[in-house]
C-alpha cells in the first residue's frame, strides 16, 4: 500500500542516520530485518545509572509497568508479548548476566494509578529499571494533562527512590483509532517530563508509524490472528533492549548527542 | 484618571486582515486535524509554541465586537444579546450535526475493525455500548470526542459574552481587567468545566475567553492604543526573540538530542506548556506572531483586495460553516487515510482538495447571501448592517 517515493525517502533519512549511529548499526545485527528499520528511532539520550551498577553486578532485574498495550491475548499471549521478548533478548545480548524481566500489566490503568501501584511492585522484584508504558488510557479517559504529568513525576521520584532507573514506553500507532484518541498532548507531556527528569523514552510511537508508512507491518489490517501482533511486539521487546543496553553504557558523554 | 468609552470607531470599514487570517486559521485548523496528515507538518504548532487556536479565537473575539458592539450601540442591550444568543445556539445545532456524523464515523470503525495489537485502544468505541448515557452528555456539551472541543468552547464564550460586551462598550480597560482576574482565578484554583466520561473540557473557557475578550477589546479601539506600543521598534525586536526562542525549543521535540542543549531550568520554567489553560507561554507566543504579523501585512495593504488572498478571505467571512465543513472533512480525510491509502502523495491531495472544498463552500454561502439579499419580497436590504462582510 506504500510507494516508492516514502520509501525511498525514508531509506535515505535512516541511511544517513545510520552514519552517525555507528555502534547501533554494526551491534545487533541478530535482528529481524523488519526489527531493523526502526533502528534509527532508538535515542538513548540519557544515561541508566542503577541498570549500569547492575550489568557490573551480573545481575539485572527489570519491572515492566504497563496497561493493556503491554500484553496480547490469547494462551501465549504473555509470553509473545514485548516484556518476556525484552527478557528473552536482554538475555541474549547479555550472556553471564543474570536477567529477570517482571510485568505488572493491567489493561485500562492509568499514570496515577500506576505510579500508585509502583511501591509495592518495586517492594516485590527490587528493580535496577522500571520500564513504564503508559499515556493511552489517559488519553481515553481525557485525564487532565497536568494530572498526567505530575503522576509521571511521582512515579519517577518512587522508581529512584528505590534505586532504580526508569525508561518510558509511549502509546502505540493505531491507525484506525487515531482520530478518536488525542495522543498528542499525552506524548507531548510525556516527552517534556522526560527531558526535565532525564529519562530516556522509547518512542514506540513513531517506531510504529514509520513500520505503517514503510509498509514494514499492516497496522490497517482487521484480523483475529496473533502473528502480526507477536512479530510487532518481537520487535519493540528486540529495540527496547538495545535501547537499555546502549543507555547504561558507562562512561561515555550521553550529553553530546547520545555518544 | 477617567476613561473615555470607546464610540468612533465603530463606524469604521471591516478589516480584511482579520478575514484573511481567520481563512488561513481554518485551513490549518483543517490540517492539523488529520491525524498522521504530512502536509500538517507546515502548520504553525509544529515551529512554536501556539497554534491556529489561538489565531480563531482571537479574531472571533475581534469580530463578535465589531458585529455585536454596533447593534448594542444602535439597537441596545437587548436586542444585541438576543443576536448573541442566537449565534450561540446556530453554533450548538452546528455542533451536534457534527457529532452525529462522528458517530457515524465510530460505528463504521466499531464495526469493522479488529486486531489483538490494539485490544487497549478499541476500549474507546466502548461509549457505543451505551448511547443513551452517552448521546445526552454529548448534548449536554459533556461528551465531546476529539477535535470537537473548539465549538463548545465558542457557545460558552458567545453566552458569556453581552455582559462583557457591555462593560467593554463602558470601560474596556475595566473589562479588560475583570477578564484577566478570572483567568487568574482559574489558575489559582484550577476552575475547568467537567466532561464525561472523566476529566475536563480540553479547551477551559475560563482560560480561553482571556484571548476572545482581549479581541474584543482590540476591536473596540484598544488595537488604536496599543499601536504606538506595537510599532515599536523595542516590541518587535522582542517579538522576533522570543518567535526565534519557541522555534529552537520547538526543534527539540523532533530532534531528542537537542534536548540536552536546553538548560534545566529553562526547562522547569517553561514544562509543560498547557494548551488546555491556555499557558502564558502561548499566549505570548500569539501575540509575538500578532505583533510582527501587523508589522509586515498594513491594514490598507492593497495586495488584500486582490485575487491571490480572495480564498483565505472568502474562507474567513464565512468561519462558522467553514470550520464545521473543516472537521467534517478532517474526518472523511483520515477516512480515505484508512480505507484507500496513506501514501504521502494522497495526503497531499486530500489536503489541497479538502482546502478547495472549503472555499468552495465559502464561495457558495457569500452567493446565498447575496441572492437572499436581493430577496423576492418586500424585505429591507440593510436589515442587518452589522453583517455586511461577513459573519461574527
Amino acid at each position: 500500500m506504500m510507494g516508492r517515493l516514502p520509501f525511498l525517502l525514508a531509506s535515505l533519512v535512516l541511511a544517513m542516520l545510520g552514519q552517525t549511529w555507528p555502534a547501533l548499526a554494526e551491534q545487533p545485527a541478530e535482528h529481524p530485518a523488519e526489527c531493523r528499520v526502526a533502528e534509527n528511532l532508538i535515542e538513548p539520550i540519557f544515561p541508566l545509572p542503577h541498570v549500569a551498577q547492575a550489568l557490573a553486578a551480573k545481575k539485572l532485574h527489570v519491572l515492566v509497568l504497563g496497561a493493556g498495550s503491554s500484553r496480547l491475548p490469547g494462551a501465549s499471549g504473555t509470553a509473545d508479548a514485548y516484556p518476556a521478548r525484552l527478557q528473552h533478548a536482554l538475555a541474549a545480548i547479555l550472556p553471564g548476566v543474570e536477567v529477570k524481566v517482571t510485568a505488572d500489566v493491567k489493561a485500562k490503568r492509568g499514570a496515577a494509578e500506576m505510579a500508585m501501584a509502583l511501591p509495592a511492585a518495586l517492594a516485590a522484584t527490587r528493580p535496577a529499571l522500571v520500564v513504564w508504558q503508559t499515556g493511552t488510557v489517559d488519553a481515553m479517559q481525557a485525564i487532565d494533562p497536568d494530572q498526567f504529568s505530575q503522576a509521571l513525576g511521582r512515579g519517577i521520584n518512587t522508581a529512584r527512590s528505590e534505586g532504580a532507573d526508569v525508561v518510558f514506553i509511549n502509546p502505540q500507532y493505531s491507525p484506525r483509532t487515531e482520530s478518536m484518541i488525542a495522543l498528542g498532548t499525552y506524548a507531548e507531556n510525556m516527552r517534556w517530563v522526560a527531558l526535565q527528569q532525564e529519562v530516556p523514552v522509547f518512542d514506540r510511537f513513531s517506531i510504529m508509524k514509520l513500520w505503517a508508512d514503510l509498509g514494514t507491518f499492516d497496522l490497517y489490517s482487521a484480523t483475529k490472528k496473533l502473528d502480526m501482533a507477536e512479530r510487532v511486539h518481537d520487535c519493540i521487546g528486540r529495540l527496547l533492549a538495545d535501547l537499555v543496553i546502549e543507555a547504561a553504557k558507562p562512561s561515555e558523554p550521553h550529553a553530546e548527542g547520545g555518544r | 484618571m477617567k476613561e473615555k468609552p470607546f464610540t468612533a470607531p465603530l463606524t469604521i470599514e471591516r478589516d480584511l486582515r482579520l478575514d484573511l487570517f481567520r481563512g488561513i486559521a481554518l485551513w490549518l485548523i483543517f490540517l492539523d486535524h488529520i491525524p498522521s496528515n504530512a502536509v500538517s507538518w507546515i502548520t504553525i504548532r509544529n515551529y512554536g509554541f501556539s497554534d491556529a487556536t489561538e489565531i480563531f479565537v482571537f479574531i472571533s473575539g475581534y469580530t463578535a465586537a465589531f458585529v455585536y458592539g454596533r447593534a448594542m450601540q444602535t439597537h441596545g442591550f437587548v436586542v444585541a444579546a438576543a443576536r448573541v444568543l442566537k449565534r450561540a445556539w446556530q453554533i450548538y445545532v452546528a455542533h451536534v450535526f457534527l457529532f452525529a456524523i462522528y458517530l457515524a464515523e465510530i460505528a463504521y470503525v466499531a464495526h469493522s475493525f479488529e486486531n489483538p495489537l490494539y485490544t487497549e485502544e478499541m476500549g474507546v468505541l466502548d461509549f457505543m455500548k451505551n448511547p443513551d448515557v452517552t448521546i445526552l452528555q454529548a448534548l449536554l456539551l459533556k461528551f465531546k470526542p476529539v477535535n470537537m472541543d473548539v465549538l463548545p468552547l465558542y457557545i460558552m464564550l458567545l453566552l458569556w459574552f453581552a455582559p462583557i460586551l457591555w462593560l467593554l462598550l463602558r470601560s474596556p480597560s475595566l473589562a479588560l481587567v475583570v477578564s484577566a482576574s478570572l483567568y487568574t482565578l482559574m489558575w489559582v484554583f484550577e476552575w475547568n468545566f467537567e466532561a464525561y466520561p472523566s476529566g475536563t473540557w480540553a479547551f477551559n473557557p475560563y482560560a480561553w475567553q482571556l484571548l476572545f475578550v482581549f479581541g474584543a477589546w482590540c476591536a473596540l479601539g484598544g488595537a488604536q492604543r496599543l499601536a504606538r506600543w506595537i510599532n515599536s521598534p523595542v516590541t518587535i525586536g522582542l517579538a522576533v526573540a522570543y518567535l526565534l526562542f519557541a522555534f529552537s525549543i520547538a526543534m527539540t521535540w523532533y530532534i531528542p538530542r537537542l534536548g540536552a542543549y536546553v538548560p534545566k531550568f529553562v526547562g522547569e520554567a517553561i514544562y509543560p506548556i498547557d494548551k488546555t489553560n491556555l499557558d502564558v507561554l502561548r499566549i505570548l507566543h500569539f501575540l509575538s506572531l500578532a505583533v510582527i504579523t501587523v508589522w509586515f501585512v498594513p491594514k490598507d495593504w492593497p495586495a488584500l483586495k486582490s485575487r491571490l488572498f480572495w480564498p483565505a478571505i472568502v474562507c474567513g467571512q464565512h468561519s462558522l460553516g467553514i470550520f464545521c465543513l473543516g472537521v467534517f472533512l478532517s474526518f472523511a480525510g483520515h477516512f480515505v487515510f484508512t480505507e484507500v491509502s496513506n501514501r504521502v502523495f494522497t495526503q497531499v491531495i486530500v489536503s489541497a482538495l479538502g482546502i478547495a472544498i472549503m472555499v468552495a463552500a465559502a464561495a457558495l454561502i457569500s452567493w446565498y447571501r447575496v441572492i437572499e439579499r436581493q430577496g423576492p419580497g418586500p424585505r429591507p436590504p440593510a436589515a442587518k448592517p452589522g453583517y455586511a462582510g461577513g459573519d461574527a
